[in-house]
């Protein structure tokens, strides 16, 4: 996914469920902290409200407090909320039928904001609504369940026959698949799977939020100006992984401020929460003066360049690998905030993520680790790539650091012998633009956060035969990349996967080396989050699933 | 005729009166008023005291042995005797971020100190100059050249030829000028420009030139054509229709001779104009691209360093400032010695 915008997935691989039984309380609520109001604040609004169709980070983290799924990623700090937990439901389900078949048993009492209880009907109409409003993720996500593909054809009468089949007397809802996923629960627990009431509109909600189940609901959105979060009244706990109370009345969201205007307001006190990152130019201020208030979290992402292999100059690896070599890593992350915000990388796969083993060929004298640029060697595969003099667009963000990134990046390609232009394109657009095969990207700047943590996601998605569509704006496999014996192996991992995990995991070690060799994209870096806050807010929460937990940090 | 122009006073409108013999004539009188007006003769020498730096840019980047357009990431610089880097990490606190040098104000050794790439900004700031200037000029010669013709045949031919004309500057001119500006841009910016046989590569510094130059014609041409109108009405002009004189001479030799002080006042005016425009663009990242310089990509270079390294910023829009400044006092002397009564300004958008 993209920070903002994410981007279409669908894979099979599999990850470790922790089977986490109900019930079983994380953290105990603090009363004497209930209460106040947190001001968080953001550039811009994270457009619709829609949480069957919303793709961003941004209300990823709102969503956590307002909807519920049959299950949910934990909502605890660190690397613990990547585990799966029951939440509408009341347990994970074993899977039946070869892992085809799944019920869900849910949970009783538990109402929508409204007062209205969840019932096997709306679990039934959430998931056929997946499909009516054609949310991004329906045709890879949720295209494996039985009758996906007739809702996908014709969303507007979807009904998901003998795909999700409820049983009001039993209280159950099965799911049945046409083959086995092993990241089905992961992906039964993002946003796009939560429950919502049956007569919810079966059309994007816009900026008409939809209630939920969780602790608070949205009671006021525009947005150009603000969201407000207030108390749900018929909440209840019901379980303290999935869906813990939160700690202030009221959530004010405020949008429209600027990045140097969020992080003044957060030093003066009047906002808790910036939801960009600080500006570069603050980072010193921020990181010496409001030190306390300043959490630096790693992540599972990469920042990368990829290269389109299908057009020159880049469709020949030699020129790739020349770029690969050249470009200094190190100064990439100089260029980021420095080690503190960022590592350098010369791979695919995250360090810590599934499947990762340290691998890095473009290195001066080569090793595990990055040592620095090889600029000899990438002017000896340039010459031999034949492809001096030739053009190249590189399109990247127009945020300071992507600029500041992109700028780097033209002056080495410079050196290579490339003539190279930069073109900064709107960060709403970017992602968009460069993965639309029709505007023959030829370079590109851009990020990739995890879904959920899969080797596939990365792997897979970026760079898997599949995920390359010719003509189509929609084509999230940018560079283009397909090696037909790579996918193979891609395939046999997804395979693997749902039986033996620590195979898969090392097949995708491999196969993470030879997409690396490939280079069909330059790894430059994994970065690290900055969260700052104000000095009032505390039990600051950061959740490796989706950030922030907004409502668990406390203003009294 | 043109030779009454040559020996003839200017008049109200352009015009021209007949002299006397062994009176000055026309542009040695203006030229006597223009070099008698101070505050004009200070803005000249400005002007060309600014373009002589910049035109010095690679000399200064030879002696001061930097590459203004390659990253220098890892660059030194000497400062009271010791060497620092370029781009100095925090070492306080958290240690987050890298803060390029600031100013050393030693010709020769980052003098502004350096921008986020490690480049000297100082160098970078004369290299700016030079596109910035080239720009105003080519975009206001652009302008000047193509809203004489469309204005001088609106007027001159008159009937469904001005009426074509003169709706279509006045919905080019309906156009919020910057709004346009920029559309142009961001739809050219990103791929070469074919104009019949010439393609104008998108990093080509023509391209702002084109759209520059462009979207300011209405505000030449309409005025062009009120004073062609004019004197398509004089008596001459009619004297001259009424011999047989073929128009193309008449429009060459008597009316284009009679419309040139008006184009002379709108020089010192266009550039200036021109120039704020090309920063505004550059600003945005669709004017200038990078690693060339315009004083508006260095505004924007400057913006995230506005905290730790404001002379980056502040260079560039000095820079802007002074010489639009110094544009706009000769305009106004050429416009007083050419020109006295004209009200070119009001318009202007």
């Amino acid at each position: 996914m993209k920070t903002y915008y994410r981007s279409l997935l669908g894979c099979v691989a599999g990850v470790t469920l922790l089977a986490a039984s109900t019930g079983i309380a994380s953290a105990e609520y603090m009363a004497e902290h209930r209460g106040g109001t947190l001001r968080v604040v953001a550039h811009s609004a994270g457009g619709t409200i829609d949480p069957h169709i919303n793709y961003t980070l941004q209300y990823w983290e709102v969503y956590q407090t307002i909807y519920d799924g049959l299950l949910k990623f934990k909502q605890a700090a660190g690397a613990d909320g990547f585990t799966v937990v029951p939440d509408l439901a009341e347990a994970i389900p074993t899977p039946e039928n070869g892992g085809k078949t799944l019920t869900f048993k849910l949970r009783k009492g538990i109402k929508f904001s409204d007062g209205r209880e969840v019932g096997v009907k709306d679990v039934v109409a959430s998931f056929q609504r997946i499909f009516k409003v054609s949310s991004p993720t329906s045709g890879t996500f949720y295209a494996g369940i039985v009758g996906a593909d007739k809702c996908l054809k014709d969303p507007k009468t979807c009904t998901l026959e003998g795909g999700v089949v409820g049983d009001e007397a039993k209280g159950t809802v099965t799911i049945n698949l046409v083959a086995g996923d092993a990241e089905i629960f992961q992906k039964l627990a993002l946003p796009h799977a939560v429950i919502l009431p049956a007569d919810a509109p079966a059309a994007d909600a816009g900026s008409n939020p939809v209630i939920g189940t969780g602790p608070y609901k949205i009671t006021a959105y525009d947005p150009n100006k603000q969201m407000k979060l207030e108390r749900n009244t018929n909440f209840k706990v019901w379980s303290e992984d999935a869906q813990p109370d939160g700690y202030p009345d009221v959530v004010d969201y405020d949008f429209s401020l600027t990045d140097e205007a969020q992080a003044t307001a957060i030093e003066n006190g009047e906002a808790d929460w910036m939801f960009d990152q600080v500006p570069t130019d603050r980072l010193a201020e921020v990181g010496t003066k409001f030190k306390d208030t300043v959490h630096v979290t790693p992540l599972t992402a990469w920042w990368y360049a990829p290269m389109n292999t299908n057009i020159p100059p880049f469709d020949n690896v030699k020129a790739r690998q020349a770029v690969a070599y050249a470009l200094d890593r190190n100064a990439m992350v100089k260029l980021f905030g420095g080690p503190s915000l960022a590592g350098p990388v010369c791979q695919v796969l995250p360090p810590g993520f599934p499947g990762h083993e340290d691998y890095c060929p473009y290195t001066a004298g080569g090793g595990p680790k990055y040592n620095g640029p090889d600029m000899d060697k990438a002017k000896a595969l340039m010459a031999e790539s034949g492809m001096k003099g030739q053009k190249v667009t590189l399109i990247t963000e127009d945020t300071d650091a992507s600029k500041s990134l992109g700028t780097y990046i033209q002056s080495v390609m410079n050196d290579l012998g490339f003539e190279t232009g930069v073109k900064p394109i709107s960060t709403n657009l970017q992602f968009t633009y460069i993965q639309n095969t029709k505007n023959n990207v030829q370079m590109s700047l851009t990020q990739w956060y995890q879904d959920y943590p899969a080797a596939s996601d990365f792997l897979y998605i970026l760079f898997g035969c599949e995920s390359f569509h010719k003509d189509s704006d929609s084509s999230v496999n940018i560079a283009g990349f397909c090696d037909k014996e790579i996918n193979d192996k891609m395939h046999k991992a997804l395979e693997l996967g749902v039986t033996d995990q620590a195979a898969a995991n090392k097949l995708w070690a491999e196969i993470d080396r030879a997409v690396t060799d490939k280079s069909p994209a330059v790894a430059l870096f994994t970065p690290k989050h900055i969260d700052f806050t104000s000095k009032r807010l505390g039990n600051f929460k950061f959740n490796s699933q989706f950030y922030f937990l907004i409502t668990q940090a406390w203003v009294k | 005729m043109a030779e009454t122009v040559m020996t003839g006073e200017m008049q109200e409108g352009g015009g021209v009166k007949p002299r006397a013999s062994g009176a000055q004539g026309p542009w040695a009188l203006a030229f006597r008023k223009l070099t008698a007006d101070r505050a004009a003769m200070v803005a000249l020498a400005a002007l060309i005291l600014i373009a002589l730096i910049c035109i010095a840019a690679p000399l200064y980047a030879s002696w001061s042995h930097t590459d203004p357009f390659r990253s220098n990431l890892d660059g030194q610089v000497m400062v009271d005797g010791k060497l620092v880097a370029a781009l100095e990490q925090s070492t306080e606190g958290l240690g987050l971020g890298y803060t390029p040098v600031g100013p050393t104000w030693q010709l020769g050794n980052y003098f502004l100190g350096a921008d986020n790439q490690g480049r000297d900004v100082f160098a970078r700031l004369l290299y700016a100059g030079r596109n910035s200037l080239l720009i105003a000029s080519g975009a206001t010669l652009f302008t000047l050249i193509m809203a004489t013709i469309v204005g001088a045949s609106a007027g001159f031919f008159g009937g469904i030829t001005d009426a074509v004309i003169s709706r279509v500057l006045d919905i080019l001119w309906a156009f919020p000028i910057y709004l346009l500006a920029i559309c142009l841009s961001v739809v050219l910016i990103n791929q070469s420009m074919k104009i019949g046989p010439i393609t104008i590569d998108s990093g080509s510094l023509l391209l702002p030139i084109f759209i520059i130059g462009i979207v300011y014609v209405p505000y030449v041409a309409r005025p062009i054509r009120g004073q062609v109108l004019s004197l398509r009405r004089s008596e001459f002009v009619l004297a001259a229709i009424g011999l047989g004189v073929p128009s193309s001479r008449i429009l060459f030799r008597d009316i284009l001779p009679n419309v040139l002080p008006t184009l002379i006042v709108f020089i010192p005016i266009m550039m200036a104009i021109d120039m704020l425009v090309e920063a505004a663009l550059s600003f945005l990242s669709i004017g200038v691209q990078q690693p060339d310089a315009s004083w508006g990509t260095i505004i924007q270079d400057g913006v995230g360093l506005l905290y730790t390294r404001p002379w980056v910023a502040l260079s560039g829009g000095i820079a802007i400032a002074l010489t639009v400044l110094a544009l706009n006092v000769f305009g106004d002397g050429v416009r007083d010695a050419l020109d006295p009564k004209a009200k070119l300004r009001i318009g202007a958008k």
